[in-house]
């Protein structure tokens, strides 16, 4: 692979460099990340796009303290340059001993028969043309379609000073189709978009995964479209609410992932913080990360700081066992490394961040969890949350919901928010469907200005109360 | 003023005539590859990060970085690239796989170049670079975030924690070549200091409040001491905050929160939205959009301007755009692609990413100041005052908005008490002509701007 030439004693030279003035530890991540991306618009490919960057993040650690730097030249003497630069966390100490690299050896979640980078262009573009064509087909008042694909490479090796030495080929594959529905003239004019999408550790075989043919993905954009264009407005208040299975983990993602990032639980900046073994959701949710899911797009053989992928339960039957961690909090609290350790790119630090985080399958019927609703909302599709670590709240965009009056989904509902506590929403998880589903969605989690990918899922569940920020009062 | 000096580390300031040089460069080579037309972006930068928490040092960063873009035209046809490899083996290679790659996409006539008499023929000076940012190394750098955060601290014993202090420094050059008939290039520096305090409340929440203070002079940064002090008056402010009953409100929008909303415009009143048909303002230029009290410009011609910019990312020149006066739509934004989907002209508002073709952005984005003394818009018997919006929820193509919403309920014209876990909504269109009070307190620190400013009313969704 592109990184072959970065061989053990370069990288000792380096480790060298950067534990130069007295650091306790120091890791190098190279990186080589290729991609292009092909975009149909009103049915012409208007452009293509195709890129690589290159580099090197290095870092040192003296206890709590972060050195870190970067080169997007990889001759040694740009190298051992951000290797000085990153050793200046440190002022005085003992020069290193020798170091003695081990490579680190790890399973293969996504193994791909053959790299989209190696398929031609026009078959991508095919793809896109079929998606275009089965939205337009949906229905007649699609006035407008896009579908756009990118695939990414990313070759990533980790060195660390104490010895590890980890190699990832990590690919991703992306597709996603917009619609937009309009209906009537002049000012009457109702217009909508819909949007569907998905993601995945894949070649082009993932096209062949139920759901995700191009033709689904168009007539999903579609759907949502005209569907949306008789939505009615969202009630206000707080509500009884059933969430769907899969999108619906956006929920754990905001109302207890990012609390459960141990960065947060060590600076005690969480109000999840110092809370293991404490009841913090319903007895019914137990809440796992796991970044060994085969081909999902929060999997990882090996996170950025040379640990491989695991699954942790973080949460199970409503008692918090454990955080999510990255090196320098497992050192804090004494632990052994979760795999949760990630990054952008090499221009980035790594941080304690999510991989795949779902809510497990309960005992219930979905149908029956509807019907158990006199009123509420079903939420189905979300665009997105956000969460003040501090104080709990949490907020997550719908996209698709309904309203329930008496056991049945009925009108759907224009765009809203739920807004709710983290602890306080977990524990008024009153049912648990049997339905569990992993979400396809092309799902990107920001923290500190960094975005990596991301997987989330749920069965259907049901909240006994949740704020529905919607115009109308009931 | 030396520009070939090294900064302390050694690394070499971004130039932006080398970068000019090297975007030239790559032109002639991409033309040489059989190119019918180019465009080359060339960005170089250095950023030093430092943070401080509760005393100790947290974070030292320290890089530059520089990469070029690149739009090909060949037969109508377009690729856009990237690449960070300089060798001259290597951009000879690039070149060529461009062109190549265009063959992939179909003929569109209104991806060409833009006219070459539409380019930038003079640049103005906009006064984006001060020479003592840098001086501001890592050193200078820690002892104002120590500063700030121990000033922080110190207030009130309820502040017991603190997610830091941070220093940011930001150096850089960019150039842009086309074969239209433009070749420029610009360099700016900015900085930013931010205190973020924690304070433990009842129940085992914690709340935290942030201030900040962002330039692109070293002397726009203002007194750590007083940023952290500032930050802990809001912090501490946040104490006890409780959600309010559902209901409809008057809602003043802080300059902070209110920037949000006035971001949004920005996507609504693109003109790539509007030949997209996913703009609710679709239709609608002449027309009343807001309140007429409301006054919005796109300028990226203002001094020391964060987003300020001599030539848009076409090479055409900077020019200030009303969007909305009186409360009535004057016009779209355009790029030239969008400008030509739509059968108008480019209003310079085209912003280019290396990464990305030519799109239409915002520059400084601005919601004029009002007249209203900005203390004045609290004036009412109840009323709720936002201070921090969370979450994504507007849907450009109707309009509809909804967000999470913190800050302070307000009655017989005083902050009550703290406020959180709520939402705000309203159609974007009744927003805005629901605004009755428009503050005279612009806040410039960041490229979209506002004043406080006041919606008479919205639904409020809480307890």
């Amino acid at each position: 692979m592109i990184l072959d030439g970065i061989d053990a004693t370069l990288a000792e030279r380096l480790l060298a460099a950067a534990l130069g003035s007295g650091g306790d530890y120091a890791d190098l991540y190279f990186e080589h990340r290729s991609g292009a991306d092909f975009v149909l618009e009103d049915g012409r490919v208007r452009t293509v796009g195709r890129g690589v960057t290159l580099g090197l993040g290095v870092r040192v650690l003296r206890g709590d303290a972060t050195g870190y730097a970067y080169t997007e030249e990889l001759a040694e003497d740009r190298m051992l340059e951000a290797a000085r630069t990153a050793a200046q966390i440190a002022s005085s100490g003992a020069a290193p001993g020798p170091i003695s690299i081990q490579p680190v050896v790890l399973a293969d979640r996504y193994p791909v028969s053959q790299p989209t980078e190696a398929r031609a262009g026009a078959d991508k573009i095919a793809l896109l043309r079929r998606a275009d064509a089965a939205a337009r087909a949906f229905d007649p008042r699609i006035v407008r379609v896009e579908a756009s694909l990118a695939e990414e490479q990313r070759e990533m090796l980790v060195v660390t000073s104490d010895g590890r030495l980890a190699r990832d080929s990590q690919p991703m594959i992306r597709f996603g189709v917009s619609a937009v529905a309009e209906e009537g003239e002049g000012a009457g004019r109702q217009r909508q978009v819909g949007r569907s999408g998905g993601a995945g550790r894949f070649g082009l075989e993932f096209f062949a995964r139920s759901g995700q043919s191009p033709e689904e993905q168009g007539r999903e954009a579609a759907r949502l479209a005209i569907g949306m264009l008789h939505a009615v407005e969202a009630p206000a208040g707080p509500m009884e609410v059933v969430l769907g299975a899969g999108e619906s983990g956006i929920l754990l993602h905001e109302a207890v992932g990012h609390g459960l990032e141990a960065d947060f639980a060590r600076k005690r900046t969480s109000n999840y913080a110092d809370r293991i073994g404490q009841p913090v959701a319903s007895s019914l949710c137990t809440v796992v990360d796991d970044g060994t899911v085969d081909n999902a797009r929060g999997s990882i053989n090996v996170d950025d700081e040379g640990n491989p992928g695991r699954r942790n339960v973080l949460i199970e039957n409503g008692v918090l066992v454990g955080y999510m961690q990255d090196r320098l909090s497992s050192k804090h609290f004494g632990l052994a490394p979760s795999g949760n350790g990630r990054r952008q790119s090499f221009r980035h630090e790594p941080l304690p961040r999510m991989t795949n985080t779902f809510l497990a399958p309960g005992q219930d019927d979905p149908e029956e969890i509807i019907k158990s609703v006199t009123r509420g909302v079903y939420a189905k599709r979300f665009a997105g949350g956000q969460v003040n670590i501090s104080n709990g709240d949490f907020v997550f965009a719908l996209t698709e919901s309904y309203l329930i009056e008496d056991g049945k989904l009925t009108a759907p509902l224009k765009g809203t928010n739920l807004i709710g506590n983290g602890p306080e929403v977990l524990r008024n998880v009153t049912m648990l469907g049997s339905d569990f589903e992993l979400s396809q969605g092309t799902w990107t989690c920001g923290k500190d200005g960094q975005s990596v990918p991301v997987g989330i899922g749920t069965p259907t569940m049901k909240i006994k109360e949740i704020t529905v920020g919607g115009t109308k009062t009931r | 003023m030396s520009v070939a000096r090294l900064e302390p580390t050694g690394r070499r300031l971004p130039d932006p005539k080398s970068c000019q040089r090297l975007a030239e460069q790559m032109l002639a080579l991409t033309l040489k590859a059989g190119a019918d037309g180019a465009e080359v972006l060339v960005r170089d930068g250095t950023e030093l990060e430092v943070k401080i928490r509760l005393g100790e040092t947290e974070l030292i960063k320290e890089a530059g970085s520089r990469a070029l873009g690149l739009r090909v035209l060949k037969d109508s046809r377009s690729a856009v690239t990237y690449t960070s490899d300089f060798t001259p083996a290597a951009m000879e290679q690039f070149a060529r796989e461009s062109v190549e790659l265009a063959a992939l996409s179909e003929p569109d006539p209104a991806g060409e170049l833009p006219a070459r008499e539409e380019m930038a023929r003079e640049l103005p000076e906009l006064d984006l670079w001060d020479e003592s940012v840098l001086s501001l190394d890592v050193a200078e750098g820690l002892r104002r975030a120590r500063a700030g955060e121990a000033a922080a601290m110190k207030v009130d014993k309820r502040i017991t924690n603190s997610d830091g202090a941070v220093f940011g420094r930001s150096v850089g050059a960019s150039a842009f070549a086309t074969s239209a008939g433009f070749s420029g290039s610009a360099r700016g520096t900015h900085v930013s200091f931010a205190v973020e305090p924690i304070c433990d409340d009842a129940d085992g929440k914690k709340r935290n409040g942030v201030y900040w203070s962002a330039s692109r002079f070293a002397s726009g940064l203002g007194d750590p001491e007083a940023i952290g002090l500032e930050a802990a008056r809001r912090t501490l402010a946040k104490l006890g905050a409780r959600k309010i009953p559902t209901g409809a409100a008057p809602v003043v929008f802080s300059p902070e929160a209110g920037r949000g909303l006035v971001g949004q415009l920005a996507g609504v009143l693109s003109g790539g939205a509007l030949w997209r048909r996913s703009t609710y303002l679709a239709g609608r230029e002449g027309t009343a959009v807001a309140s007429p009290l409301c006054e919005l410009v796109d300028d990226p011609l203002i001094r020391r301007g964060p987003g300020s910019r001599a030539y848009d990312g076409e090479g055409l020149a900077s020019r200030t755009n009303v969007l909305v006066s009186e409360g009535i739509l004057r016009t779209f934004l355009c790029d030239v692609y969008a400008a030509r989907k739509l059968g108008r002209r480019s209003t310079g508002s085209a912003t280019r990413a290396i990464g990305g073709g030519p799109h239409v952005g915002v520059s400084n984005l601005i919601l004029r100041a009002g007249r209203t003394p900005a203390a004045e818009l609290e004036r009412l018997d109840r009323a709720l005052y936002v201070t921090d919006l969370m979450g994504f929820g507007f849907n450009a193509a109707t309009g509809d908005y909804s967000q999470g919403a913190g800050g302070f309920w307000i009655e017989r014209g005083e902050r009550a008490f703290p406020v959180t876990e709520i939402t705000v909504s309203a159609s974007f269109d009744d927003l805005w002509k629901r605004v009755d009070a428009v503050g005279d307190d612009l806040d410039t620190r960041s490229s979209v701007q506002c004043p406080t400013f006041r919606v008479s009313e919205m639904m409020i969704a809480g307890s």
